[in-house]
Order: structure tokens, then sequence, then C-alpha cells
């Protein structure tokens, strides 16, 4: 059968040709604009080629940074992820306790991050908060002001609060929806509670655990609000990650056009890293 | 294998069941015998599935006990019980090849490697699927799945009884009959004791010598196919076995006649009622026994179905709804009269049969 087409069509998508266009499109031709030229003020630029880019691969501030990112990252997964699973195994799965365990869970991902990272901030200061007035109190030498292990270990055991929930929903939803039949044969296959967990719950679990890593791998990737709140990136570099350094050299000190190369760098890394999760969960699909 | 004895077993969900109706299982007090092949009839929610668990020990019953050859199991766990359960839907490790689903039940329990390799070969050529063993167990079609369900029942040798629940449920039709004919092949070879729940009656007649019919939470009739058919000791049996389901209609009782509206009717014998017994009497008789001629009591019909291979007809007999099979080449007759074969003439008093005297 012979296809219609029917141009007008085109028409409909305008509007949002227009919206993409303003929002994203053009805001991103100007960071390209700057991160292939110089200027002096007054709006006179001057052409520079890649030399930013240059620069800033060649800097080993950006390195530094990068490699601190993906420290956090895989850090966080580790404790995340198999810590989601352990409480996702224990939730109830019915009864009074599922309503409470779901609203407990879900209370920090309603928390906006500049507050989470407020809150932490406050509850880890030596003088006034709770974590770090104990700590000091107990003679531990808590101080994550001027201490780089401390800030770290702050930093991350605030990612931890604020997001292993994500990855205890997710696994929970996994695990509902196995059927009791299946926990009925194992106990007749006369199954272990690790054999249980690895041929029943882990197989069901690992479509949603697959989504959990991706989204916390990216989020933690692009962190930005929490740490800068809390500690500024410091003390010293310690824990400037790369959109925090980021803003520090586009607006602390108004490179614009380092700024802007590493804004690309940047931009490109999540792009690959999300076409490797993609490719990697739609081959999974397919194979199953 | 082994006999089971359900010993006046009683099972409520409730912590604090007080009457009868708090109760998924009422009283069951049966044996099942080494090597039978028992079905469980019923429809849904008349506790036959919560009977089954019982067996297996996925549920412990409220009151009563169960024995296995002679032995109290009732506490027992279902890996001690040592039995099978096949379930509505195939469970399967899709993880893991047909091999090492096989060999899983084995591997729990230590067999040693070379006896779990030998076991496993032998159920692969018994469900039929030794060259799948390979694969993996997640691509396999709905019937290869709940194959593999019960081969890693059949696979361990010692099992007391292997258990079905519903296990047809998602399977086509014509693979169906196919999975039901190499399950009787097994129960023959082997001579497995296997209960099995269903509620569809071709199933059950077909698969079990022994057929137990439930009915709201307990055991209404249990019998041969034939028995079923032409004795049903409760009018529920009469209606849920059969297609069309068995005539039941009222009747006033007078030594061996019975009287409905106008109409006497000569039975067989006379229904030996107690005379105490002031609850309802009712004539069973099945449409298969009900003969359609130019003879007899005048019937309006209504509907006359044509399934293919005979024709049922639907007819009103002094106001009462009645259904009869005729064959696929007989005619309705212009005055439509019925009579009642006397060799298919039951009498109910309160829903249960009544035998007849001389």
């Amino acid at each position: 059968m012979e296809k219609t087409w029917n141009n007008k069509a085109w028409f409909m998508v305008l509007p949002v040709l227009l919206l993409v266009a303003f929002s994203a499109v053009i805001p991103l031709m100007t960071v390209v604009n700057y991160s292939v030229q110089d200027t002096f003020g007054n709006n006179v630029f001057f052409w520079n080629g890649s030399d930013w880019f240059t620069e800033i691969l060649e800097s080993e501030r950006f390195w530094l940074s990068m490699v601190r990112n993906l420290i956090f990252s895989f850090t966080i997964l580790a404790i995340e992820v198999p810590l989601g699973i352990f409480i996702a195994l224990n939730m109830p799965k019915k009864g009074w306790g599922v309503p409470v365990c779901l609203v407990l869970m879900a209370l920090p991902l309603l928390i906006p991050w500049n507050v989470v990272g407020t809150i932490w901030q406050v509850f880890g200061r030596i003088d006034i908060g709770l974590l770090g007035y104990t700590l000091s109190a107990l003679g531990f030498d808590y101080n994550y002001v001027n201490d780089p292990t401390d800030a770290w270990a702050t930093v991350i055991l605030m990612d931890v609060w604020h997001w292993t929930s994500l990855v205890v929903l997710l696994c929970y939803a996994g695990l509902v929806s196995i059927p009791d039949a299946y926990y009925q044969a194992a106990k007749i296959d006369g199954a272990s509670r690790w054999a249980i967990f690895r041929y029943i719950q882990l197989p069901k679990m690992n479509r949603v655990l697959l989504i959990a890593v991706l989204l916390r791998f990216m989020d933690s990737f692009m962190i930005y609000t929490e740490p800068f709140v809390v500690t500024g990136g410091g003390p010293g570099n310690s824990t400037t990650f790369l959109s925090i350094d980021l803003v520090k050299i586009a607006i602390g000190q108004f490179d614009l056009g380092p700024a802007a190369a590493m804004s690309i760098i940047y931009f490109l890394i999540i792009l690959l890293l999300s076409w490797v999760f993609y490719t990697v969960m739609t081959n999974f699909d397919a194979e199953r | 294998m082994a006999r089971i004895d359900v010993n006046h077993v009683r099972h409520s969900y409730l912590p604090n069941p007080q009457k009868d109706a708090d109760f998924a299982l009422r009283e069951v007090h049966h044996t099942f015998e080494d090597g039978g092949a028992y079905a469980l009839l019923g429809p849904s929610g008349c506790g036959k599935t919560t009977l089954l668990n019982i067996i297996s020990g996925l549920l412990h019953p409220s009151h009563g006990k169960l024995l296995f050859d002679g032995k109290d199991v009732t506490k027992l766990s279902t890996q001690e019980r040592n039995i099978a359960q096949v379930f509505q839907f195939p469970v399967i490790y899709d993880t893991m090849t047909v091999y090492d689903n096989l060999a899983f039940p084995l591997r729990n329990r230590g067999v040693p490697e070379a006896d779990v390799d030998r076991k496993v070969r032998e159920t692969l050529e018994m469900i039929d699927l030794a060259s799948w063993a390979k694969k993996k167990a997640r691509g396999l079609t709905a019937d290869q799945k709940q194959k593999i369900s019960l081969g890693r029942g059949l696979v361990r040798s010692d099992v007391n009884a292997i258990l079905f629940d519903e296990p047809l449920t998602v399977i086509d039709p014509h693979m169906k009959w196919v999975l039901r004919s190499q399950l009787k092949q097994l129960h023959r070879r082997f001579g497995y004791t296997m209960v099995y729940v269903t509620h569809d009656q071709t199933e059950a007649l077909t698969f079990a010598d022994q057929v137990v019919v439930m009915y709201d939470g307990g055991i209404v009739q249990i019998g041969t196919p034939a028995e079923l058919f032409e004795r049903p000791r409760h009018t529920f049996v009469g209606y849920f076995i059969g297609s069309p389901g068995m005539n039941v209609m009222p009747v006033v009782i007078d030594g061996k006649t019975a009287t409905i509206g106008s109409q006497r009717i000569e039975l067989p014998g006379a229904p030996k009622t107690a005379a105490e017994n002031t609850g309802a009497i009712e004539l069973g008789i099945r449409p298969e026994y009900v003969r359609l001629g130019r003879d007899g009591m005048a019937v309006k019909i209504s509907k006359v179905e044509d399934l293919g291979r005979h024709k049922v007809v639907r007819a009103s007999l002094e106001g009462r709804e009645i259904a009869a099979v005729i064959g696929e080449d007989e005619d309705v007759p212009a005055e439509p009269k019925v009579r009642f074969d006397p060799a298919g003439i039951n009498i109910y008093a309160d829903s249960w049969r009544v035998e007849m005297g001389a």
C-alpha cells in the first residue's frame, strides 16, 4: 500500500523545535563559540583554535578532578548498591510495615539537594552539629573543614544517606514482583538462603539494578550542589569534583575559554558513558 | 513412594477460627494409596490448593495429622518431607541451563557430582529434553518449562509423592493433551504417588484413577470417573461434572413414585429417606439419560445447541429448565415429550444422595 505523506505535520513540531533551540542548542553553541576564541573584554574576540582544549587536556588539575570524581562515583556505587539490596531484602513484603518503610525510604529523595547539603554541613560541624560535636566529645579527631579524609567521609556518607533509598526502592520493586511459587519451589528443591538470593532474587532484580547503577553513576559523576554546600570543594582541592572545578574556572576565575572547552569535554564524556550504558542495557534486553 | 494419610485435617488462614466458615478446609480425612493417581477436583476456593499445600508442607494444618507410610510428618518442613510439587506457573531458574535446573535439587542436598550427572541424564530422557540440556532455561516454551519443573521433582528418585497444582493452566490446548499422556505414562512406568489439583473435569477424569471432588472446604465424593458420572453423591458433583451438568428438580416422593408438578415418574426402587428428614427431596438425572420422543411427559423446547457430535436440547418441564442430550442425527419431534431412563435416576435428600430399595 502506498503511504501518504503529509508534510504539513512538520509545522506541528515547530514550536518544540524553537523551544529546544532557545533552551539547549543556542546556549550550547555559545559555549562552543567561547571554547575556540579568546577575548580581552569589550566583546572583541580572537580565533584561538583548539588551544583551550589542549590546555585543559594537558592540565594536571583537570585530571585530578576527574580521578577524584571517578573514585567518588565508584565508592558510592560500591556502598549504595550492596546496601540497597540488603535493605530491600529485609523490608517487609506485606502488612502495615510496607507503607511505613516506603515513606521512610522516599523521604531523603524528596529533600532538595542544597537542603541536604545544608543539613550535613550543620550536622557535621564540631561546634554545634550533632555528629561533629558527638564525635569530638568522644575523643575522635573529626573535622571536615580541615581534614581531607574527614571531608571525603562526610561527603560519601551524605551521598549514601541521600541516595541509597533510590537503590532500595528499585530493588524492592523487583523483589515484590517475584511470584510466591518461586520461593515455594525453592523450599521444595531444598535451596539455601544464599541459593535463593543467587538464583531467584538476583536474576529477577538485575534489570532494575542496572538502571539503579546507571542513574547513580550519572548523578554522582555530575554531583555539584551537595559537596559544594558542605565543603566548597575543600579542604584545599580535596573534594573538588569536575563540576565544582568547572564552576571555579568559569565563575571564580572568569576564564570563559578554558571553562567552555572543559564543559564540552565533560559533556562528551557523559555522552560517551550514557551511550555505553545504553548499549549494555539494550544488548542485555536482546539477550533475554 | 509413600501412602499418605490425611487424618482429620482442618485448616484456617485466620489466627482464631471460631465457626465453620472460618475454615478454608473444614475437615478432610482420606488416604492416598501408595502409587495411586489422584485428582483433586473442585471450583476455585474450595480448598483443594490448601489441601495440596498441607500435604507438601508449605502450610501446616491448624488441626489434624498427616502421615506418610504411617509416620507422622505434620511438623516436618517441606524439605524433610521429600515431596515434589509442580506449580500453576512454571518455576525455572532462568539463569541456569536446563541441565543445571535439574541438578539443582540434588546439589542442594549434597549428592556427589557423578550421581547427579547420572540422575540428570536419566531424567532428561524421561521428560524428552535430552537435546536441550546445554540451553539456557529462559528461552524455552511454557510446556518445556513446565516439564523442567516436573523434572526437578522426578530427578530425586526417592520422593514420597509428586503434587501438581493446576500444572496445565498456561499450556496450549494441544500440548495439554501431550503432557497429560506423558504424565500418565510416567505414572504407569514408575508408580509415583501423584496428586493432581485441577478445576477442569476433563483433566481430572483423564488423569486420575480416583477423583476427589471438593466443595466448600470438604470432600464431597471420592470415586472413579464412572462412579462420579453415574452416581454423584451430592448434587454439587452432579452439576460440576458433566457438560451440561445434571438436571436437578424438586419432587415429592411416595413409595416408588416421584411426582413433579402433575407428572409422575416411576422410580427403580423406593428411596430410603429417613422419616424425620424434612429437607428438600430432589431428583437428579443426567441429560444423557433423558430420552426425547413421542411419549412421556410433555415439554416445551426453548433451544437446541448443535455441538457437532451430539445436540443439547434445552426445554422446560413443568416450568423447570431441563437439558437432554440427543444424537447428532436425531430430530426433535413436533410434540416433544421426555422419559427418564430409570438407570440414570438418583434421589437426593438435603443435596446428599439416598439409596433406593427394591
